[in-house]
């Protein structure tokens, strides 16, 4: 039986934590993650949790500690936001080339400058080259749901890639809102126990982790590297079955809410699409045909399975919570512009940069895109491709 | 039991030849000999920084190294070691790993990855107390990048970044006293050595250090021949005049309490050490006398210190 509670997004995930009883925790804090930590050390305080938790001094040291220990042949966990993950980088891509499947959690934050603590996906989206595969969550149930998933995904033997569970700073990690939990023995049941096949402190076979990779070499490490994060995608969609068959939820690559019939649609993540479902309800209402799609698998990125479902649409709307500075759109427009490139009809499209440092992003807000979408249409003007939202000027 | 080299050397190789480190390089040497002070019955996990020693002991699809060993990155050998130790407590605790087996947590890096860019990482798992051993091969520059100036390069060494000229006599400031700061961490055993003789000094700190509870630290200097400018053979007396001269004093701190190992019987000028390198050639150009005998002075300062916490 599911368990009715009501918590954050940050204590939800300290929850699938414990239930799953990583063997090392190594962490560093970092506004809005901190939580994450803390209700952790107190599992460990109580004993609730056999975890190695060890309070490193940086976070740079937090993911290498955390692959110092997934190569040891131990499962390893993290958190982190913002700051804390541009000091990681470094070593988010040696986790990947490594192959050890560390799971982060990242509780979404713009990054300086200006300083600010609030989110969007800057963080994470910088990152998005760096080998980790990155699932976002729009609630704090879609977080936990992701996060039990996670080590399944990571670790299968096809795939053996570190994961990022993303949540919205804040919004996400810091409300609190109803969940499901389930229960801890249905949890552990799911994700299994880590069994590598290889591993530093097995007795049987010493392991050589890290090479030099000269150029005769190194191509075909990174191409291996490349296929693995293909292999994923069939994965999360293998334990998303298994998942539903569990414990009764579903999901996807990503959510089509009201794409059916959709002529005009939003492409969007995280805690907005809520915003912008209620949106499309209204629309809906009032005769609008109105769709929405929400991305939660960004690493491995969905592109052929997107295009298809927006292949009806007649305009579409790419809404980017962080801006990549190309000078011709966000991260999340250059993915799905791109997935559709060799559609035979495409929809027309538009990129809008929105919710910087946490600037709200409304109902009305969502409308107004909704309205230039339908003027594309009547029209068949695009005008603008790339433009923000929500900013004074 | 005494020390005895014919035996040490009997022991099966654990750091193998065909490894692509130069001749006359110590970094080699140390390695033998640290993985000789791991009793045979033990094994080990070897953490490496990046540098000479990565690229060169384990270029894909070969390794030098007879036990399992991971390089991640420059900056982190520590708490690379840190997580691995974490997880061979866990794992021991969850019955992964059979009670009886014993394997030694080993870190490494050069002066770079060790005095600099990764003395972040090093400070924080020695106040965190994980139960490892960071050797350093201090070969006082970054070598691997072509001899720039380190924390740990002396004072009128030349280097890339610090070059002898007619405006400079080398690099301007003194090493730091990265031991010093080391028994600061109140690690249990903090050593200083060299490669020399019978390598009986330096197997016995690796190996106290090795099987002391905690994090403990042996710092060797370790010439190298590129950036020192030596011929491959004088390695090791190059070495012996650094004691010699007390340019780098053999000491031990265990729980806190200095012991001298080494007291020459005669302590040399500095000349006799930097004579034999080209780093430090511009030094005995008429005018430069000032520069050796401030360097002199320096080793004096030191020496006499390190006397007084050795009483």
């Amino acid at each position: 039986m599911s368990i009715r509670e009501r918590m954050s997004g940050n204590e939800a995930i300290a929850t699938a934590m414990r239930q799953i009883n990583p063997d090392v925790f190594a962490m560093f804090p970092i506004t809005p993650s901190t939580e994450i930590p803390q209700y952790f050390a107190q599992y460990v305080a109580d004993g609730k949790v056999d975890t190695e938790f060890i309070c490193v001094e940086s976070e740079h040291s937090s993911l290498s500690a955390c692959l110092g220990a997934e190569a040891a042949g131990a499962r390893a966990v993290t958190a982190t936001s913002s700051a804390g993950l541009s000091y990681m980088n470094e070593v988010l891509y040696v986790a990947a080339s490594l192959r050890l499947p560390v799971v982060l959690a990242v509780a979404c934050r713009a990054l300086t400058g200006p300083i600010n603590i609030n989110h969007d996906y800057s963080d994470s989206m910088a990152e998005r080259d760096s080998g980790f595969i990155q699932l976002y969550g729009e609630n704090n149930q879609e977080v936990y749901d992701n996060y039990l998933m996670a080590h399944r995904i990571a670790e299968h033997p096809d795939v053996r890639l570190p994961l990022m569970i993303c949540e919205d700073g804040f919004i996400t990690s810091h409300a609190l809102e109803n969940i499901e939990l389930e229960e801890d023995d249905k949890v552990k049941a799911f994700v299994g126990e880590y069994h590598p096949e290889n591993y530093l402190l097995k007795k049987e076979n010493p392991l050589a982790v890290g090479p030099y990779g000269v150029s005769g070499y190194y191509m075909e490490a990174r191409v291996a590297q490349a296929y693995a994060m293909k292999n994923a995608k069939k994965v999360i969609l293998d334990v998303a079955k298994d998942f539903e068959k569990t414990f009764g939820r579903s999901y996807g690559f990503f959510e089509e809410y009201k794409m059916d019939d959709a002529e005009i649609a939003m492409v969007i993540m995280g805690s907005s699409a809520g915003t912008a479902k209620a949106c499309v309800d209204e629309l809906r209402r009032e005769g609008i045909k109105a769709g929405l799609i929400k991305v939660r698998v960004f690493r491995p990125f969905p592109g052929e399975e997107l295009s298809k479902a927006l292949s009806n649409c007649k305009a579409v709307a790419i809404m980017d919570k962080s801006e990549g500075f190309s000078a011709c759109g966000g991260p999340l427009f250059a993915e799905v512009s791109g997935a559709c490139i060799n559609m035979d009809k495409r929809p027309k499209m538009v990129d809008i940069v929105y919710g910087l440092g946490g600037r709200d992003f409304t109902v009305d807000a969502a409308r107004s895109v909704y309205d230039r979408l339908s003027s594309i249409v009547e029209t068949g003007e695009v005008g603008e491709i790339y433009t923000h939202m929500g900013q004074r000027e | 039991m005494a020390y005895n080299l014919k035996e040490e050397m009997n022991k099966a190789e654990r750091f193998h030849s065909g490894h692509r480190l130069c001749a006359g390089c110590g970094a080699g040497i140390v390695c033998r000999a640290m993985m000789r002070a791991v009793d045979p019955e033990d094994r080990a996990v070897i953490c490496n920084a990046t540098g000479c020693l990565e690229v060169s002991s384990f270029q894909y699809p070969f390794t030098a190294w007879e036990d399992s060993y991971i390089h991640t990155a420059f900056e982190n050998a520590s708490a690379t070691a840190s997580g691995v130790e974490a997880a061979y407590r866990v794992m021991k605790k969850k019955g992964k790993i059979a009670e009886n087996e014993n394997v030694k947590i080993l870190a490494i890096g050069g002066d770079g990855g060790t005095y600099d860019i990764g003395f972040q990482s090093l400070s924080g798992a020695f106040e965190r107390g994980h139960d490892f051993t960071y050797f350093c091969y201090d070969n006082n520059a970054y070598m691997n990048t072509g001899t720039q100036r380190s924390s740990a390069t002396p004072r009128f060494a030349s280097a890339t970044t610090t070059p002898s000229g007619t405006e400079s006599l080398g690099k301007k400031q003194n090493q730091k006293d990265l031991t010093q700061i080391m028994v600061a961490h109140g690690s249990p055993y903090v050593a200083q050595t060299t490669l020399f003789g019978n390598m009986k000094d330096f197997h016995e700190k690796a190996h106290r250090a090795i099987y002391k509870e905690g994090p403990t630290f042996v710092n060797v200097l370790t010439p190298c021949p590129r950036g020192w400018q030596y011929p491959a053979q004088d390695l090791i007396a190059i070495c012996k005049a650094a004691i010699d001269t007390c340019v780098w004093p053999l000491y031990e701190v265990v729980e806190g309490e200095y012991h001298l190992t080494y007291e020459p019987k005669k302590k040399l000028p500095v000349e006799e050490f930097m004579s034999k390198q080209g780093r430090f050639k511009h030094l005995f150009k008429p005018g430069n006398e000032w520069a050796i005998e401030a360097a002199q002075e320096y080793v004096d300062t030191k020496w006499e210190e390190l006397l007084q916490k050795c009483k």
